[in-house]
């Protein structure tokens, strides 16, 4: 799950397929990889890939805003 | 307009080369295709071609004072040209010609440097006084036409557009690493910078002398708003009917011409106030043009039908479709003469062509209403985020940034988070001049992620250093809605808005535009109503509104503003645009002239042709990566 969601925010955000230049924990914010539309590429792919629905409620920094929170909120839906 | 370019010597042994003010000439010849001259002698060469609109038997320049003594060349419109003359000829000035080009000639006779404060237009002047052996160069106060210029070994060339510099020149030109670095955040250079290596240009208000003293570089007029309580002190009816006197003045005197003026007619505001004032107080034949998206998501042809219709125009329109754009591009850019963050400019150099098509040569369009009035969505989004600052704590204050920007509301609840991340950083600098632009320039600065790691050591930005330099000194004194003001019409408005969307795309197809928001006389009264009158709580260009409220149907007024947008990565989905990105955007293209990494320009390709490059970086990115291919090709490459 892990290597999915790393792959995606590299490939997509990123632009490059440099395992190092992402750490799992690292903040997407703070990191200024995304912008005010990332949040909603971000959604879309975790729906798609992952079958699950992200509430509204769900939309919370701590639960999308690094590989590591994206992977704890999977796993507890 | 036209287009001027000169040089001035300083090996004096021998006259300027007509040779080299030719080939200087050829490349702007799009500025002035009905006519051209020269003027050589010890120190200068002056070119001109001209665009002919008023007097145009006898309106060839240079044009000269009585006895040969002072030669001038403008590109440009003096609008109450005639008004200076009547009081030169009765000061017993004589005149050889009708043009308005000689009564700039009477004026430096009459007041020396001090003629510019007398010009209402637009105009990019070069004087020679061939006594005094000085060379002056004026750029108008808003910066609506341009005026570039570079010293090589001495010598000063100088031009309307920065390819006929090129042509004067035997080094190849480079790449200024401040002015594209400024570019990917400012979207454009701040003057003097510009793309090209050691070639500047005049910032708007700014006149040059070059003289047996030096250069000297000298602001006559910038932007400027009252301090504390200086505001206009009238009733908001009074205000609304001066500002409403002003626009019909302002428009009516844009009319002067010898040859048929248009209208450029989008079906928002501006653009629906200035027809209107055309078909109320001009005696003209209304003539409007515009242009339609067969992107829905950006058109506006409802409410330009709806206009037409209102004011019985006689109107030509065209669709653009994205494939336009891709078709357009390399033309763009070589007008331009920039790398871009956006498509924009593409489809209003296929509105001047359809102008041109249908043999018209000057066009009033609605350009400036927006920072004159404060009209953006910049605008009202810095009102919110200063509100929020207060408290960056609440939550209401942050939703409101939802009702400026629908996209945000993705959710029933706040997602503050994100919306105090995305627009609520930079409270700490809530009360610099520039805190509402950060956003914008936060967002574009995601472009330099894809420079090289070579580019990213040599580039500098220092785009608000620079910035902070050339602000007024009085500027924290002015209302903060005032001082967003100052710096959106000295960044966006002339760097881009009226240079590569507005004269570049224009004078393309040999096509005046002319601006009546940009009357220096209605910006000087505007700058000193009230900002609460500008902006009523999130109503935007309130008294403008209520001025022209008279000429406009309701739903025009009430419109929700529109932001002129064209589609960017989506204009490249087709076979042309996908050409262009296997010869641009390739990796040896890439990798050959060195500006962006090679890998990640690849992978956001990737990324656009699976139709997955929706973003804000995404779309500036792609943009600002085959504009600047494109923009080497085509200068650097040559």
């Amino acid at each position: 799950m892990e290597d999915k969601i790393r792959a995606y925010v590299l490939e997509n955000f990123l632009f490059t397929d440099d395992q190092n230049a992402l750490v799992d924990s690292e903040s997407f914010l703070e990191k200024g990889i995304i912008d005010s539309t990332g949040i909603l590429e971000i959604i879309g792919f975790i729906e798609a890939e992952f079958n699950v629905t992200v509430e509204d409620d769900d939309m919370v920094p701590e639960n999308l805003d690094s590989v590591n929170n994206i992977v704890a909120f999977l796993s507890k839906k | 307009m036209c287009g001027i370019a000169g040089i001035l010597n300083k090996n004096t042994n021998k006259n300027v080369s007509v040779d080299r003010l030719k080939s200087m000439a050829d490349a702007i010849r799009h500025r002035g295709p009905d006519d051209e001259g020269y003027y050589v002698d010890d120190y200068v060469g002056l070119a001109h071609v001209r665009l002919s609109i008023i007097d145009i038997e006898n309106g060839r320049q240079p044009i000269s004072n009585s006895d040969d003594t002072v030669w001038l060349i403008f590109n440009g419109e003096i609008f109450n040209y005639l008004e200076l003359r009547n009081e030169l000829l009765s000061q017993g000035y004589q005149f050889k010609t009708k043009t308005d080009t000689e009564v700039i000639v009477k004026l430096y006779e009459r007041d020396g440097l001090g003629f510019v404060e007398h010009l209402n237009g637009q105009f990019a002047i070069a004087l020679w006084d061939t006594v005094k052996k000085k060379l002056v160069l004026v750029r108008d106060r808003v910066g609506i036409l341009p005026l570039f210029y570079k010293v090589e070994n001495g010598s000063v060339f100088f031009a309307s557009e920065i390819k006929a510099i090129l042509k004067a020149m035997k080094s190849s030109p480079a790449m200024d690493m401040a002015g594209f670095n400024q570019t990917f955040y400012g979207w454009s250079p701040l003057p003097p910078n510009t793309v090209f290596e050691d070639v500047k240009q005049l910032l708007p208000g700014q006149m040059m002398v070059v003289d047996k003293n030096g250069m000297q570089l000298k602001r006559y007029w910038d932007w400027s708003y009252p301090e504390s309580d200086q505001y206009i002190d009238s009733s908001e009816d009074e205000i609304a009917d001066t500002v409403e006197q002003l626009l019909i003045d302002a428009t009516k005197l844009r009319l002067r011409s010898d040859v048929p003026v248009g209208a450029y007619l989008s079906g928002g505001l501006d653009s629906s106030a200035i027809v209107a004032m055309i078909q109320k107080y001009g005696n003209v034949k209304l003539r409007t043009f515009s242009i339609g998206f067969k992107d829905k998501g950006v058109d506006e042809t409802r409410y330009q039908n709806l206009l037409i219709e209102h004011l019985d125009s006689s109107h030509s329109s065209l669709t653009c479709h994205n494939e336009d754009i891709a078709l357009n591009f390399r033309n763009t850019i070589y007008h331009a003469e920039t790398p871009l963050v956006r498509t924009a400019p593409t489809p209003m150099y296929l509105l001047s062509g359809l102008v041109q098509k249908n043999k018209y040569k000057v066009v009033l369009t609605g350009e400036g209403a927006d920072e004159v009035f404060g009209g953006y969505d910049i605008f009202k989004e810095s009102k919110i985020r200063r509100f929020w600052s207060k408290n960056s704590h609440s939550v209401f204050r942050s939703l409101l940034l939802k009702r400026l920007y629908p996209y945000l509301d993705f959710t029933k609840h706040s997602s503050v988070s994100y919306l105090k991340h995305f627009f609520g950083s930079n409270f700490d600098k809530s009360e610099e001049p520039y805190f509402g632009h950060m956003t914008r320039w936060d967002t574009t600065s995601k472009c330099q992620d894809f420079l090289s790691e070579d580019i990213k050591r040599i580039g500098t930005n220092e785009y608000i250093e620079m910035l902070n330099q050339q602000l007024p000194k009085n500027i924290n004194k002015w209302h903060v809605f005032n001082q967003m003001q100052y710096v959106e019409a000295r960044g966006l408005m002339s760097g881009y808005l009226l240079s590569s969307q507005g004269d570049r795309m224009l004078m393309a197809h040999s096509i005046e535009g002319r601006f009546p928001f940009l009357d220096h006389n209605l910006i000087e009264y505007v700058n000193r109503i009230h900002p609460n009158q500008k902006m009523k709580v999130l109503n935007e260009k309130y008294i403008l509104k209520k001025a022209v409220a008279n000429l406009l149907p309701s739903v025009i007024r009430a419109r929700k503003k529109q932001p002129y947008r064209a589609p960017d990565i989506p204009a490249f989905d087709n076979l042309i645009g996908k050409e262009m990105i296997a010869s641009y955007m390739s990796g040896d293209a890439i990798k050959k002239n060195g500006y962006f990494e090679e890998k990640k320009v690849e992978m956001l390709v990737n990324k656009a042709h699976k139709g997955k490059a929706v973003g804000f970086k995404d779309n500036m990115g792609f943009v600002s990566i085959l504009s600047t291919q494109i923009w080497h090709d085509l200068f650097v490459n040559k």
